[in-house]
């Protein structure tokens, strides 16, 4: 799969997609391949605070749990609730599958671009 | 002398010699010396099977075997089916261990799936884990269920066995979370003091009631839950499974989660242990729930088959995180709690029940004839309270006769403000008429 | 094959219940509306299920179980006629003190042998299973600092091979979990130790020998480090079978150890459980013991400032039965389980390790550990199809996935009870699986093929959790 272009990147696997001052969250597809079918996603709460660099979930394969850390730090306007019901929406189409929206973003991790990505990853 | 090591002296050496070891002092030695014992441990010689057995046998018998009980107060008397040793004790159920190899591992799997229905049938709840250690520790882990960020006290009814409560506040010790103790009326949760309390705390998590209670009473459940509910808390109930069969069920009186101690379901009374705990709960806190869950899948033929499943809520997945520390649980027990099941089947479920409720009835009137009131005026089903004039005297008689009688309850253990001594009197189907006559022939020879 | 539910027909059953000899009389209170589906079935086909299942189980009496860190040794019958005595199973846990004399005194005697075993002064039976054993001794550590008004300490430092139970337990306890490195030959790094000691240490968990099956050559060190710091020593004695006799916890500076009796005293596990978990204890840890002890004959007591009670009454009462009768067999020389077990297990390693890489390659205790990663990288055979590979040969597969440290993990351990033809048949077969590997991958990745049912969809069974039978 192709890392899409218009979104950052961090080192621990997750993208961010901006849109005006609000960030949709999610994991990358390197990610989701390296842990395999996913089972369930722990996300959560509206107006929960998020931390850049700390997690704020995680997600269930059979055999492990990962942490899923923040790109930014900010609040929790919204969560993917689909994916409570469907965590396989995560391997499908991991850069659909968004976790959260986080609003009042005061702070972002050092982003990679998709080809810095790729590359970090390679 | 005794050893259960197959390889004799010579073929262990040979083999320490054929892997380039001189004998087990060279084999060892990458154990420091200063760490090592020095010269053999204080312990007794070895001994024969005839020699062992003969003392084991000697232990045993300097206990008394009771042939007639009439104590409960979280260990049950009740008759255990011919079929259930005769099964549980096959070999391959006895020495296999955690079934993490589905595929060779298909009978454990799928018996602890039947009995995970089993108690979700019971309970009226919608699921059911694998079997927790025994009541107690079933009860604290159910509380440590309800606990989230915004909820972190547990409510106990003042009517739960003090034995149940002290487990959970051991559990909650650790973890710095308040207990607090609702205090009862006639026997009972006062419910007034529990509406009045989770009405002043917002960090309320759960109220646990005991069903029927220590005192053997069946309090209002389906008040109490829909007054925990009003107050922002769970509800959990911790019942006698057998009572299940005429009881309304917590699924019924609408509970958030259902634990229990499974001693009565086909478990011996063994001197307090090993026991089953069960717990079972709405299909919405599965990920809450504490310890092995064993889920229906499909093989790569498409046939049905059983796995230990959402493994990653459990600690050897989940570590530091995990909903609780338990692995090994209690499996063996929980065989024996289907194999029960399956024994008395759906009409013995109803026939033990109403056995035991009417054999304590009849006590209870036989008692009272002869001036043993009750302390409290609750609805009861197996167990009861009742005064007496002076209980070590009446149980000093009764154990004469091989009898075990009710448990006397320590003076001001309850509110009911008797001026005498007090006992928990409990019947099972095991009690016949005549048992019971006996003890009230022995009471009035006494008093 | 069918669910109990499935073989269940309306009215059929099982005749167990006498006919009520008293008035009929229920409680004026909410009776049950909806019934319980229960089975309906005769003795006869109940037999049958059930035998039908203990044929789809795998005991340690069905063949070999060399499952690394559950010692899966054999249950002698002894153990088992001795639980089922009358005089132990029939008692009440709230019968009158003197009239269960002989059960305290086996307590009591047992109390003495594991003291002596470990080195420690005490024993609680309380704990149900290892895990629980962690638990309590976690609460013994925090009521010790907690008592000495040593508040700060919120620390238990956790090696990363460490068993997941060990930082669980830590959290239940309240404790923040330190997780310290190994170092590159499996045990303890000591500097990383050093530079996680301090003023808010409580404690350090060890098992050892460690769960790659080594014994920390620096163990008097890391115990000494950890009191210098104010900690206290925990040790994770599920490993215990490997010293047995040979090294006492106590005496290499451990202050508390909980023991698995369902493996080094080799009480069954019964598919799960009962286990039971003792925890013994230093002298200075007493004061905080759980549980009501019988020492006069009559009055039971609790300690001063008791932590309270981890299990209803006293604990597995006839998993501590089983364990005492397996003492008083083996006696003094206890140490030969150790001995064999280890002779066992390095036979194993020596036997294989021309072939599979060993994941730390030197003298091993009661385990080793092969580390199938570079097999894996260049076969895509995994450590789960080795496992898988093993069944069609009614040998009960290694632990595998762990300890983490090591990828694609294969832990073995054989124990004592073994004779050498089942450790070379054992051999063989790992050595034929060894050349499939190569020479037919996907056999190995299709195994097996001879059990009751093949490879199981675990995704399937998470993501459509189906917990029950469905009655509707």
């Amino acid at each position: 799969m192709i890392d899409p272009k218009e979104l950052k990147y961090t080192k621990d696997d997750e993208w961010v997609r901006f849109e005006g001052d609000e960030a949709y969250v999610g994991i990358t597809d390197y990610a989701q391949s390296e842990l395999g079918d996913l089972v369930f996603v722990n996300l959560p709460e509206v107006d929960d605070e998020v931390v850049a660099g700390e997690p704020f979930g995680d997600v269930e394969s059979v055999k492990a749990v990962a942490d899923v850390f923040s790109p930014v730090s900010g609040v929790v306007l919204e969560v993917n609730e689909e994916l409570l019901d469907d965590a396989s929406l995560i391997n499908s189409d991991p850069y659909g599958a968004w976790f959260i929206k986080v609003g009042s973003i005061s702070a972002c991790e050092d982003f990679m671009t998709a080809d810095e990505y790729d590359e970090y990853r390679g | 002398m005794g050893t259960f090591i197959p390889n004799t002296k010579e073929e262990q050496l040979k083999m320490l010699n054929e892997i380039g070891y001189k004998d087990f002092d060279d084999l060892f030695k990458v154990i420091p010396d200063e760490a090592k014992v020095k010269g053999e441990l204080n312990l007794p010689d070895g001994l024969s099977e005839i020699e062992v057995a003969r003392k084991v046998e000697g232990l045993a018998a300097k206990n008394t075997i009771f042939r007639s009980i009439f104590r409960g107060a979280g260990a049950y008397n009740h008759y255990v089916p011919s079929a259930v040793d005769a099964i549980a004790n096959k070999e391959e159920f006895v020495t296999a261990y955690t079934p993490y190899q589905a595929e060779i591992s298909q009978g454990i799997l799928q018996s602890i799936f039947e009995y995970q229905t089993m108690i979700a049938e019971i309970t009226g709840m919608d699921i059911a884990n694998a079997s927790m250690y025994d009541g107690a520790s079933a009860a604290a882990e159910a509380c440590w269920m309800c606990k989230d960020r915004r909820h972190s006290t547990f409510y106990v009814s003042g009517a739960l066995d003090e034995r149940i409560l002290t487990v959970i506040n051991t559990y909650s010790f650790g973890r710095g979370s308040k207990v607090v103790v609702i205090p009862t009326k006639d026997g009972e949760t006062d419910k007034e003091a529990l509406a009045k309390a989770l009405a002043d705390d917002k960090e309320a998590a759960c109220f646990l009631m005991q069903y029927p209670n220590f005192y053997g009473i069946v309090e209002d459940a389906e008040e109490l839950c829909k007054i925990t509910h009003d107050g922002g808390a769970k509800f959990i109930m911790y019942c006698h499974p057998l009572a299940l069969g005429a009881l309304k069920s917590p699924g019924e009186v609408g509970a958030d989660i259902a634990v229990g101690e499974g001693q009565p379901l086909g478990l011996g009374l063994e001197f307090g242990g090993p026991y089953l705990g069960f717990l079972s709960t709405k299909q919405e806190n599965m990920r809450a729930i504490p310890g092995r869950l064993i889920g229906e899948t499909v093989d790569t033929r498409g046939e049905r088959g059983f796995v230990l499943t959402i493994q990653a809520r459990e600690q050897h997945i989940r570590r530091e995180k995990a909903s609780s520390n338990i692995c090994s649980n209690e499996a063996w027990c929980a065989l024996r709690a289907g194999i029960y099941l399956s024994t008395i089947g759906a009409k013995g479920y109803e026939q033990v029940a109403t056995l035991c409720s009417s054999k304590a009835h009849y006590m209870a009137e036989e008692l009272e004839k002869i001036g043993m009131k009750r302390c409290f005026k609750g609805e009861f089903w197996n167990e009861f309270a009742t005064t007496c004039p002076d209980a070590d005297k009446l149980l000093a008689a009764l154990e004469e006769k091989g009898i075990l009688g009710g448990l006397k309850l320590c003076c001001g253990c309850c509110d009911a403000g008797c001026d005498t001594d007090c006992i928990l009197w409990c019947c099972t189907e095991l009690n016949s008429k005549e048992d019971i006559d006996e003890v009230i022939a022995i009471a009035k020879e006494v008093f | 094959m069918k669910l109990i539910f499935e073989k269940s027909i309306p009215g059929r059953g099982q005749d167990i219940f006498p006919a009520c000899d008293v008035p009929v009389k229920m409680p004026a209170a909410p009776l049950r509306e909806k019934k319980a589906h229960l089975p309906e079935i005769s003795e006869n086909e109940m037999g049958r299920h059930y035998t039908a299942l203990a044929k789809r189980a795998h005991g340690v009496n069905d063949g070999f179980y060399p499952l690394g860190s559950c010692t899966m040794k054999h249950n002698p019958r002894i153990d088992e006629k001795m639980a089922a005595l009358p005089g132990f199973a029939k008692l009440h846990p709230l019968q009158p003190a003197h009239t269960v004399q002989g059960a305290h005194e086996l307590i009591a005697d047992l109390e003495k042998f594991l003291c002596e075993i470990t080195g420690m002064a005490g024993v609680t039976f309380q704990p149900a299973a290892g895990a629980h054993g962690e638990f309590t001794g976690l609460l013994l550590i925090k009521a010790y600092h907690t008592d000495r008004g040593d508040t700060e300490r919120n620390e238990i430092i956790v090696p990363d091979a460490a068993h997941g139970t060990n930082p669980a337990s830590a959290t239940m306890a309240g404790y923040k979990t330190i997780v310290i490195k190994s170092n590159e030959n499996g045990t303890v790094d000591i500097d990383d130790l050093k530079a996680h000691l301090g003023p808010k240490t409580a404690g350090l968990m060890l098992t050892n020998p460690n769960t790659v099956g080594l014994f920390d050559p620096n163990i008097m060190e890391i115990t000494r480090l950890v009191h210098e710091a104010g900690g206290l020593c925990y040790y994770d004695g599920a490993n215990l079978n490997a010293v047995i006799g040979i090294v006492r916890p106590a005496d290499i500076g451990f202050d508390v150890i909980h023991m698995n009796l369902h493996k080094t005293f080799s009480t069954p596990h019964g598919g799960g459980g009962p286990g039971s978990g003792p925890c013994a204890y230093k002298d200075f840890l007493a004061p905080f013991a759980p549980g009501l002890v019988c020492k006069d004959g009559e009055n039971y007591e609790r300690a001063e400032k008791s932590i309270g009670n981890l299990t209803g009454f006293y604990g597995n009462f006839l998993v501590m039965v089983k364990a005492y009768t397996y003492l008083l067999t083996i006696g003094k020389e206890v140490y030969t389980l150790a001995q064999n077990a280890v002779l066992n297990a390095n036979y194993m390693q020596e036997k294989l390790k021309d072939i599979y890489p060993i994941a730390f390659d030197t003298t091993c205790m009661h385990e080793f550990v092969i580390g199938l990663d570079p097999i894996y990288r260049k076969t895509h055979v995994s450590a789960l199809d080795v496992a898988k590979a093993l069944l069609d040969y009614g040998i009960h597969p290694p632990t595998i996935y762990f300890p983490l440290i090591v990828h694609e993990a294969l832990m073995i351990e054989p124990t004592e009870t073994e004779t050498k033809e089942t450790l070379d048949e054992a051999i063989t077969a790992f050595r034929e699986i060894y050349e499939r590997i190569f020479n037919a991958p996907e056999s190995v990745q299709m195994a097996p093929q001879t059990t009751p049912v093949l490879r199981l969809d675990d995704t399937k069974a998470a993501r459509e959790p189906h917990l029950r039978f469905d009655f509707d």
